[in-house]
């Protein structure tokens, strides 16, 4: 698990397709490759949204992240749990969050998926086991943990899965949960998305030592690093990671290393890193890589990927109509919910 | 009636819930091979095994994440998480405010967070000051949490079961100081609902309130002030938030003048939000400008004479008393 292999390495090693020994249908894999899609073109709207004044507040972009986000998720069962921090849009979206309730909630609207009351950082679905959208970093991993405990505690062979960004393994918290999940053999997997940087502070600035994942030796847990711009060898690590947290019980961390294309927000000029640096990792870019390779072994035709490209074209406009006719929160829920 | 201290109360109120709500476990450190700290969680280990009653490391961020998100995940887990003591809970402040405050409001009200932390507050006895901290203010501050803070057996056993089963996080203070104070606590099932304050003396001529230990202080005092022909009514609000302002009030306008008594610091305090609004609600009911006796405000000195000059006194309420009544 430890080696990166980008999925060029693996076509040129193989004769068969990159998820051939993954038992994924094409319908799977077609729902992959736009998942991925839908967020890069939910978000890039977003964006634009934002810079109408539509959306307010702070706004993390997922775009560069998707293989990461829907990697991690599509093997997922219904009755599993997902938490992640503040950059949820993508996440929510790969669990089957609608489009249109997601662009509802960064327009703060009554029809968002939180009611317009959680805003960009706090998207939630607890019907479908997206336990959100956290906005203090490091502070939900603990959560997260909570989720695994409990199905434990109730005898459900659910697990959790927990994204974070790599500054927060930084925090102290971090370390009080990783030491406790293997301690209590929770059925969670911390998938710590690597983009480089914590806001603009480059890993290296911040982060004593060169291999994030082994800050898990310490607790003698399964760990390794996967690269995150390709969203099958995220499919395969993760197929492994939960099936040691749902048959054997144990937690697993995984580094995937991954990069935004943008902004750390939307109000990130980013001159802390090179434009050169940037366009590198766009020529790995995880859906552009996919669609190829989808391509490459006839999963999908070109034409197939253009159809696709203007249902999602419509999805995503029919989502920001859908946000911008909504209403606002009636001011009388003003008090609702504080407690149960 | 059998006669508890108040740590076999709380014991028992822990032992009966866990009995009833399989859900139902308690977490922290020492609780369970140790019996606990103070010895409240007695024979809960042996009962019920390592599933249920669980020793955790010292991390109490950690352990106090853990029972948030086990709450929230709404398949009928309801963790009773034990601060050691409310000082060290500082350290889980973030999981606490940030967390288990806000989850019910900002998902709309997806979750419900049903967990009691619970664990003794405010100085105890030449502990220094990073052991002799009052923060039920600080807790009672945030929305989205209920502070409760018993001051008998009776109460801290019924007030607890109420904490349990309810579908919010409770903030349940203790006093180390009282874990042996002893009353009578009945057999049979009883509930406090919380929110629910309690007379706990009657009287005409002042009120003076008062919770967890500062209610003796304030019985004390009345009993004193009886010898003068001065007749206290001792109000104990036993839930800061929801705070009962009902019987407050009510108790304000017969009796026209009001003491408060705190062992936390006193800027903003839960003293100065209760006087903020007797003087709104019942200002043409008081013959006086409400008074308010707290720790001094600076961090707690060890030497035991500094110490019990800081700390409100039956002397210092008998004087705040007086000077209401205007003697």
């Amino acid at each position: 698990m430890e080696k990166i292999k980008t999925m060029k390495e693996e076509k040129k090693k193989n004769a068969q397709a990159p998820w051939a020994d993954l038992n994924l249908s094409n319908e799977k894999l077609i729902k992959i490759y736009r998942d991925m899609l839908l967020i890069r073109r939910f978000e890039e709207r977003a964006a634009q949204e934002y810079g109408k004044g539509k959306i307010g507040g702070f706004c993390h972009l997922y775009i560069g992240q998707e293989a990461t986000g829907v990697g991690a998720i599509a093997p997922l069962r219904e009755d599993d749990f997902i938490y992640t921090a503040y950059r949820d849009h993508g996440q929510a979206i790969a669990r089957g969050m609608s489009s249109k309730g997601c662009m509802a909630e960064l327009f703060g609207k009554a029809t968002g998926v939180s009611k317009g009351i959680g805003g960009s950082m706090h998207f939630y679905d607890l019907s479908k086991g997206f336990m959100g959208g956290w906005g203090i970093v490091g502070g939900h991993p603990p959560l997260a943990a909570g989720s695994a405990f409990a199905t434990k505690y109730q005898g459900r062979d659910s697990v959790t899965i927990c994204f974070m960004g790599e500054a927060s393994t930084n925090q102290g918290v971090f370390h009080e949960i990783l030491n406790m999940a293997m301690l209590w053999k929770l059925p969670i997997i911390f998938i710590c998305e690597n983009n480089g940087y914590g806001m603009g502070t480059a890993i290296s600035r911040a982060m004593a030592g060169e291999h994030l994942f082994e800050k898990a030796a310490g607790y003698e847990m399964a760990r390794g690093a996967v690269n995150g711009m390709d969203v099958i060898e995220m499919y395969r690590e993760m197929s492994v990671a939960i099936e040691r947290a749902r048959k054997e019980s144990l937690p697993t961390f995984l580094e995937a290393r991954t990069y935004r294309f943008r902004g750390h927000s939307m109000s990130d000029p980013g001159q802390y890193r090179t434009k050169d640096e940037i366009d590198e990792y766009k020529k790995r870019d995880p859906i552009e890589t996919f669609g190829s390779a989808l391509k490459q072994w006839n999963v999908l035709s070109e034409s197939a990927i253009e159809k696709l490209e203007e249902e999602i074209k419509a999805e995503v406009q029919e989502a920001v109509e859908f946000a911008d006719a909504s209403p606002q929160p009636p001011i009388d829920v003003l008090y609702d919910h504080v407690y149960a | 009636m059998a006669v508890l201290q108040i740590r076999e109360a709380i014991n028992q109120a822990i032992d009966e819930e866990m009995e009833r709500d399989s859900g139902v476990f308690i977490m922290g450190e020492e609780v369970a091979q140790y019996n606990g700290a103070y010895k409240v969680t007695q024979g809960l280990w042996k009962k019920y095994g390592d599933k249920r009653v669980i020793d955790t490391p010292i991390t109490e961020a950690g352990f106090a994440g853990i029972g948030i998100g086990a709450a929230m995940t709404g398949i009928g887990v309801r963790p009773i998480v034990e601060m050691m003591t409310w000082n060290f809970a500082i350290l889980a402040f973030d999981q606490i405010i940030n967390h288990a405050a806000k989850a019910s409001y900002m998902s709309a009200g997806q979750f419900k967070v049903p967990i009691v932390f619970r664990g003794p507050n405010g100085p105890a006895h030449m502990l220094g000051a990073q052991h002799s901290q009052a923060l039920e203010s600080m807790m009672a501050h945030v929305p989205g949490l209920i502070v409760m803070t018993p001051s008998t057996p009776f109460d801290a056993k019924g007030m607890l079961k109420a904490a349990i089963r309810d579908d919010n996080p409770v903030i349940f203070m203790e006093s180390e100081m009282m874990y042996g104070n002893k009353g009578e606590v009945p057999e049979e099932e009883y509930i406090i609902p919380i929110g629910k304050g309690d007379i706990k003396r009657e009287g005409t001529d002042v009120t003076i309130i008062a919770w967890t230990k500062m209610v003796a202080v304030a019985l004390k005092a009345a009993e004193e002030l009886q010898k003068e022909g001065i007749n206290a009514e001792v109000l104990d609000p036993r839930t800061l938030r929801p705070l009962d302002e009902e019987l407050i009030i009510e108790s304000v306008k017969k009796t026209n003048r009001c003491v408060i008594v705190e062992d936390s610091w006193p800027f903003a305090s839960v003293g100065t939000e209760i006087a903020h609004r007797i003087h709104t609600i019942a200002f043409d009911y008081l013959d006086a400008p409400v008074e308010k006796i707290n720790s001094a405000d600076i961090p707690m000195p060890y030497a035991e004479n500094l110490e019990h000059a800081a700390l409100p006194s039956s002397e210092k309420v008998i004087a705040a008393v007086k000077k209401v009544l205007y003697r």
